[in-house]
């Protein structure tokens, strides 16, 4: 059974993401995210030995397209539904450090 | 801190690097838009490479194929792959995801022949997709003091081969040797165009030092922004000697990130976050399993052609020399024309010097073998002299011509040793003072008398011939 999701956690997994959560979001996320984590652990109680584990619900395999060229979409439609653009890119605030 | 009179005496250098490389493709991993260096910023964007709400990756066989190639090239083992997400937050990847392969890559445990014929081991080769594109504007340029950055998001999906090697190398110029080797696999097999300079094919290092002798590695530090062949060897050596001056004096190497900067010669640390990156990665829900057939697997092992190493051992042999001798002529393409020249009868030693000193040039792999054979056989056979055959060769890539026609046409034949005997007796007649030196001992004078010669022949004289008279000359 694995061990609850600490306030922490979910602290530590906003940063990583970016995002500001104020100390109630924090109480809220953590009861959730333990909630989902102890529900998957219901699977804890079954004998899953000869079940091969699995990446996908569907038993489908090889799925592909042709490598045949789609138009592009039209830049300006896209850059006007960006918060700012210059020179035909999207412009964002500074990042630190390097790209990982 | 460390400059290049540092000594590596004593101590091993361990390397191993990984090697991104964009396939040749004509649009992206997972959409259809054109996977293209150098357009307008922007251009080649879908809703997937934008990573839009609602938006499916579907994968590219045509990629896949490719990556099959590589591995197949590299001696892997093709086998059922997955695909993850590689979490992280950063603008260069608007679904801030990357789709990678993690626990189960397509191709695994492979080697890669380098010309000395040492074999580098190679853990992985797996597909994933390239990010967008960020510039940084304002602030001093640095990274960290940029006022803002701009994106293109033209390479956010384009398909991207990994290739890691184990920690197999053991200097600069072996690492330099494996990039190219593998550049030139990666170009012959049609997988990616291979340019270093376009970002097509970059290179990280994991370097470390050992005492020699030690058997565990020592801690490693990996390196970015290598940006070519030339880079590739300053940055490991560099850093090699920097990990061998900390601990010569006692300190310790950090597990580290560190930038190449080509200008200052020097690697630095990255300083970054605090926090180790974790890329949360999972299986990706959005694909399914890629599991290639045995049929195709096949297949595409059947449509390789012949490889750098194949193409070194099967020259080598015919021509009785080592694989690491012919390195260049196969990297020129020169090889068929040499095995073809030798089949027909040509010396191999001459075919082999001719091809390496001499046909260095555009268009030198469509001559004609038989020609090539032709005019080595007149060398050889004493009708022109080394000298000679090099001109009417350079002339023959040129024009297409045989060796006969354009020989006869510049009035070479060979001269024949009376002929040279009477001049080289008319030159120690005129020149008694250098003569007498010569026959003193002084072996500058030999370049002197032959020169005359030469001068005298217009370049026709055979060196060698003129060497053995002067000789019989100081013996008389």
């Amino acid at each position: 059974m694995p061990g609850r999701i600490t306030r922490d956690d979910v602290a530590y997994v906003a940063r990583l993401a970016r995002l500001r959560l104020t100390d109630a979001e924090l109480d809220t996320f953590t009861q959730q995210l333990s909630d989902v984590l102890e529900h998957a652990g219901d699977i804890s109680a079954l004998d899953i030995a000869d079940v091969p584990p699995t990446s996908h619900p569907y038993p489908l395999a090889n799925v592909f397209r042709e490598d045949t060229p789609v138009p592009s979409v039209d830049r300006g439609e896209v850059l006007a539904q960006a918060p700012v653009a210059e020179d035909g890119m999207f412009r964002v605030p500074p990042v630190l450090g390097e790209a990982p | 801190m460390s400059d290049s009179a540092t000594s590596l005496e004593g101590w091993e250098v361990v390397v191993g690097l990984e090697v991104h490389a964009e396939l040749a493709t004509r649009t992206k991993l997972f959409s259809g838009s054109l996977n293209q260096f150098g357009g307008e910023p922007n251009t080649n964007i879908d809703p997937v490479s934008l990573g839009l709400p609602g938006s499916l990756p579907v994968l590219n066989r045509q990629a896949v194929e490719l990556a099959m190639r590589v591995g197949l090239a590299l001696h892997c083992t093709v086998q059922p792959s997955v695909f993850a997400r590689k979490n992280y937050f950063y603008p260069d990847m608007p679904k801030d995801y990357q789709i990678s392969q993690y626990e189960e890559p397509i191709n695994v445990d492979g080697w890669l022949e380098l010309p000395s014929g040492r074999r580098i081991g190679i853990e992985r080769a797996h597909l994933e997709e390239d990010t967008g594109k960020t510039t940084h504007v304002g602030g001093s340029g640095r990274i960290h003091e940029a006022g803002y950055s701009l994106v293109d998001y033209n390479r956010a999906g384009v398909p991207l081969i990994e290739i890691v090697g184990r920690p197999d190398i053991r200097s600069a110029d072996e690492a330099r040797a494996y990039v190219s080797e593998l550049r030139a696999i990666l170009v012959a097999i049609g997988a990616s165009d291979g340019k270093m300079e376009e970002g097509s094919l970059r290179v990280d290092c994991n370097v470390s030092v050992r005492r020699r002798g030690d058997t565990d590695y020592g801690t490693r530090c990996e390196i970015k922004n290598v940006n070519s062949l030339r880079s590739l060897g300053r940055a490991l050596d560099y850093e090699a000697a920097r990990q061998v001056d900390l601990l010569e004096s006692g300190e310790k190497v950090t597990q580290e990130t560190r930038h190449w900067n080509e200008e200052e010669g020097r690697t630095h640390s990255l300083r970054s976050k605090e926090e180790a990156f974790d890329y949360r990665y999972f299986p990706e829900p959005d694909l399914v399993t890629l599991d290639p057939d045995s049929a195709w697997i096949d297949a595409v092992r059947e449509s390789l052609p012949a490889l750098p190493a194949e193409r070194r051992h099967a020259l080598a042999e015919r021509a009785g020399v080592e694989p690491a001798e012919v390195a260049v002529i196969v990297e020129r393409g020169l090889d068929a024309l040499c095995i073809d020249a030798i089949g027909a009868g040509a010396d191999p030693a001459r075919v082999i010097t001719h091809a390496e000193h001499n046909l260095a040039v555009e268009g030198a792999a469509g001559l004609d073998a038989a020609a090539f054979a032709a005019l080595v056989g007149m060398e050889t056979g004493g009708e022109l002299t080394a000298t000679q055959a090099k001109q009417v060769l350079a002339e023959m890539v040129d024009t297409g011509a045989d060796p006969k026609s354009i020989a006869d046409a510049r009035g070479f034949e060979a001269m024949d040793t009376g002929e040279l005997e009477a001049i080289v007796d008319g030159l120690i007649a005129d020149n008694p003072d250098q003569w007498h030196k010569l026959c003193e001992g002084d072996q500058k004078l030999t370049g002197f008398f032959v020169g005359q010669v030469m001068k005298a022949t217009q370049g026709q004289a055979d060196g060698k011939v003129v060497n053995r008279l002067l000789q019989q000359k100081k013996d008389g």
